[in-house]
């Protein structure tokens, strides 16, 4: 089994900065209008952070074999299905 | 009572190895959990049927003249919850899991054993809230508890109840978690997943819906409290609130707890038909993947339970068409079963007769749950008596005889004892007797127009409830003979072998009753599942041991 | 594999071959956990999504009405306790006493600061009626909207619901970030107690895991609730 993936604690440091740097990037962001864009570029960076998160602060980049992997894209996966079949309900109610 | 022979010494077992209740209450051996669940959990089973059986008494009259409307609704209420909640969805996994899961894979416990017994305390905390609720006056709005009846205008104890099946079903995520872990961590060498037991496969898949489902739930019992206590309301119509958010939320999860409810059982009629028609499961993969099929099926259907609730006509569509899609692996899965009975060598013990049942009653609620993702079928049908008949045919018909079969097949190893076969026999006849006779006058009842959660009827259908009714006194009978039987054998049942079915698997290795840590060395695994050919041919594996 | 002879570690529990088998388990555990945590959350995204299509308006006009400056600050507190944490992972698999001690008093002042401007927030909530319930007010409160659009007021009553999924979701933030610091406060003492070494730190892998999970929940909230429209 491979040892636990430390990384250099540079790597930590300038993940930390990201984060940051990306916070201050949303708030920047949020006051430009985008039109509707706006909130694409929002989840965007968040999601960029959150990952940035997972992969080098909860180690999941060095973790050796798929499984962790496989437990955060299936959560993910299924997360995503609650939000996007409701929204088959309410995005259509007005269709008819 | 005193034998006239001597007993011989009794060889050490988890039973008899500490006493005390102490030691059981401080348990973190799995097999002890498991007898710790299988008390409770038969309890409320005896408690939910009381409800039921109060449910029919009323119903042999098409007058609304044994109980108060308002008390009815109380009673079909109580009866789902604790029959949904406290029996149905722990009782396979915590029961026959948490005994089989450790063992079937070679291992000496589940991965988080004090977790295990924290799991038990959960549900013990929840069904004794859950009992406080009901004895101080109940819930009556169904136990969909729909918003905004049960946000806004009912004066009974929700959110009671919520917080009993909150704390309840953070229970089942925990075993859940536990039994992902242990299968992922846990297995003996040499036993890779295409060896495991169809079993272990349908805990886990079972465990994947108890993980991603459980939380969503909890999560809109929590909202319903909230609304009901601080008004905070998103459910409420007055504020725009759309209180349909409350069933999407709602069925998200208790859609898929309708297959948590089942695959448990279905990998129990997996184990039951290979032993007794002394043969490998035909198509083995296929009901392996199937499991994780439906897991993930299950999904993507909840809305087929709000076709008429006023969702979209065009989301609608879109889940019945999934809805269909989502009976192909359990289709795949009674092809199999099928299969492997052709040209086999079929013993007729009672697991087996309860598999049987299970095979007939499954298909036919089923196929009933086709009728219901039919939109022009749904919306005549829905909310009748065709509904209750349809799902108390995969509950009752399906996953309770599988749950009996896997009770009596292992009970020689949990016990250590012979359960009496000719009762059982008998007991699984007229469970399927009795059930057939509660439920399918319900199908008519439902198509003819009864609608569900009524207490008062027309004069015409009363012939069909009598049969119903009848039929329920027939089916407690059949219940009530192998909780008999079962604790007679304890004390006065002739000891049992170590397989007395001559089955495959590990757990036949160990010895009936197992000792604590279930193997004395860690088995390495070197031959399929399911290897009645070797078997039956004589052949006995060495179970070769690390060291 | 197991290797006779070789004295176990007192950490390793009976029903596990070797101490590299229970840190998988407790890893994998917790990610089970969190993925649970993820869904629980999940349903109030749910909820959310769907009223702020719905009712985009008084969303963003509730949503100014927050003081995003808090928020970012919060943010920032956040991603810093993110950092100590991950540093007192490395101390603890480096035997570095003195990093481990001071990451985890960090992160555990981080969490209180975090909480306190929580409290600051949640007072301004109170004290300007936007607290949802019998003495919610949002009255003559403008809808941003564009130029050359019809002026309107937001409906108080939907206005409501960004309110009521605001506490909601930030107050269950809240108890998760305080009982984080419980953890913390909990991994403090036995990492003074030296109980946590190279060979044994898996109470700090696992607890950092869930804080880790805690910021990235915030990492959502904080556009989701603050950022709607600040549009000059």
């Amino acid at each position: 089994m491979s040892e636990h993936s430390s990384s250099p604690l540079t790597t930590y440091v300038v993940i930390w900065i990201a984060l940051l740097v990306g916070t201050a990037l949303t708030v920047f962001a949020a006051h430009i209008n985008l039109g509707p864009f706006n909130a694409a570029v929002a989840l965007t960076i968040a999601t960029a952070k959150a990952l940035l998160v997972v992969l080098f602060f909860m180690h999941l980049r060095g973790a050796s074999e798929k499984l962790l992997k496989l437990v955060v894209i299936s959560t993910v996966f299924f997360l995503l299905i609650l939000l996007a079949l409701a929204m088959a309900d309410y995005g259509t109610r007005l269709w008819s | 009572m005193a034998t006239a022979t001597a007993q011989p010494v009794e060889r050490e077992n988890y039973l008899n190895k500490h006493y005390g209740v102490g030691s059981w209450l401080l348990t973190t051996d799995h097999k002890r959990i498991a007898l710790l669940y299988l008390l409770s959990i038969t309890l409320f089973f005896f408690i939910g049927g009381f409800f039921a059986l109060i449910i029919r008494l009323e119903l042999l009259t098409p007058a609304g003249d044994l109980v108060q409307a308002d008390t009815y609704n109380k009673l079909f209420t109580m009866h789902g919850m604790v029959m949904i909640f406290f029996f149905l969805i722990p009782s396979i996994p915590a029961v026959l899991g948490n005994f089989l899961v450790p063992i079937m894979i070679g291992a000496k416990d589940l991965a988080f054993p004090r977790i295990n017994l924290l799991s038990w305390y959960l549900y013990i905390i929840g069904g004794i809230m859950m009992l406080h609720c009901m004895l101080t006056g109940g819930v009556d709005t169904g136990w969909t508890f729909y918003t905004p009846f049960s946000t806004a205008f009912t004066n009974t104890k929700i959110v009671e109840a919520g917080l009993a099946i909150f704390v309840a079903g953070f229970s089942s995520i925990l075993t859940g978690l536990n039994f992902i872990v242990t299968i992922h961590r846990m297995r003996a060498p040499g036993m890779t997943w295409s060896r495991l037991p169809l079993f272990i496969w349908a805990h886990y898949a079972t465990s994947i819906i108890q993980i991603l489902g459980t939380p969503v739930v909890a999560i809109t019992i929590v909202l319903v409290a909230v609304e009901r206590t601080l008004h905070l309301g998103i459910f409420d119509p007055k504020l725009g609130g759309d209180p349909l958010l409350f069933q999407h939320l709602f069925w998200f999860y208790s859609h898929p707890a309708v297959y948590i409810m089942i695959l448990p059982s279905m990998g129990i009629v997996s184990e039951i038909i290979a032993c007794f028609a002394r043969k490998r499961i035909f198509g083995y993969s296929f009901v392996a993947i199937s499991s994780i099929s439906i897991a993930v099926f299950g999904f993507l259907v909840w809305a087929h339970h709000m076709f008429v609730a006023g969702i979209s006509v065009y989301a609608a569509l879109l889940f019945s068409l999934l809805s269909y899609s989502v009976a192909v692996p359990s289709a795949v899965k009674v092809f199999n079963w099928t299969a492997t009975l052709y040209k086999g060598s079929i013993r007729y013990d009672a697991p087996m007769l309860y598999a049987f049942g299970f095979l007939g009653l499954f298909t036919i609620g089923g196929l009933t749950g086709l009728f219901l993702a039919c939109l022009g079928i749904d919306v005549h049908v829905t909310d009748t008596y065709f509904v209750v008949a349809h799902f108390h045919y995969i509950m009752v018909g399906g996953a309770l005889m599988g749950y009996l079969g896997g009770m009596h097949f292992w009970w020689p190893k949990i016990s250590g004892k012979l359960y009496p076969e000719g009762w059982a026999r008998l007991a699984a006849l007229i469970v399927f007797i009795g059930f057939n006779l509660t439920f399918f006058p319900q199908f008519i009842l439902g198509y003819v127009g009864m609608p569900r959660r009524y207490y008062q009827y027309p004069q015409e259908f009363q012939v069909l409830n009598v049969l119903s009714t009848a039929g329920a006194t027939v089916l407690g009978v059949g219940y009530l003979l192998p909780m008999i039987y079962f604790l007679w054998s304890m004390r006065y049942g002739k000891p049992a072998p170590d397989n007395p079915w001559n089955a495959a698997g590990l757990e036949w290795k160990t010895a009936s009753p197992p000792t604590t840590y279930n193997f004395e060395e860690e088995p390495v695994v070197t031959w399929e599942a399911y290897n009645y050919e070797e078997i039956d041919a004589g052949h006995k594996e060495e179970v070769p041991v690390v060291g | 594999m197991a290797v006779h002879g070789e004295t176990h570690n007192p950490a390793l529990l009976h029903h596990f071959a070797e101490p590299q088998q229970q840190r998988d388990a407790a890893s994998l555990g917790m990610w089970i956990f969190l993925s649970t945590e993820v869904m629980f959350f999940g349903g109030l995204f749910c909820a959310y999504l769907i009223y702020r299509l719905k009712f985009f308006g008084e969303f963003a006009a509730a949503s100014q009405t927050l003081n995003w400056q808090l928020g970012m600050t919060n943010t920032a507190v956040l991603i810093c306790s993110s950092l100590t944490v991950v540093l007192a992972v490395y101390a603890a698999q480096h035997a570095k006493r003195a990093m481990l001690l001071g990451s985890l008093v960090l992160t555990i002042i981080l969490g209180f600061a975090f909480l306190g401007i929580k409290a600051v927030e949640y007072a301004e909530k109170f004290e300007k009626h936007h607290v949802p319930g019998p003495s919610f007010q949002f009255e003559n409160v403008k809808v941003p909207t564009a130029p050359g659009q019809p002026e309107r007021f937001a409906n108080p009553s939907h206005a409501q619901i960004y309110f009521a999924l605001y506490f909601v979701m930030t107050g269950l933030h809240a108890l998760h970030m305080i009982i984080g610091i419980g953890i913390f406060v909990w991994l403090l003492l036995i990492a003074w107690k030296g109980r946590l070494t190279p060979e044994y730190n898996t109470p700090m892998e696992i607890g950092g895991l869930y804080w880790h999970f805690v910021d990235i929940v915030w990492i959502y909230l904080f556009p989701l609730l603050y950022l709607i429209d600040l549009r000059k």
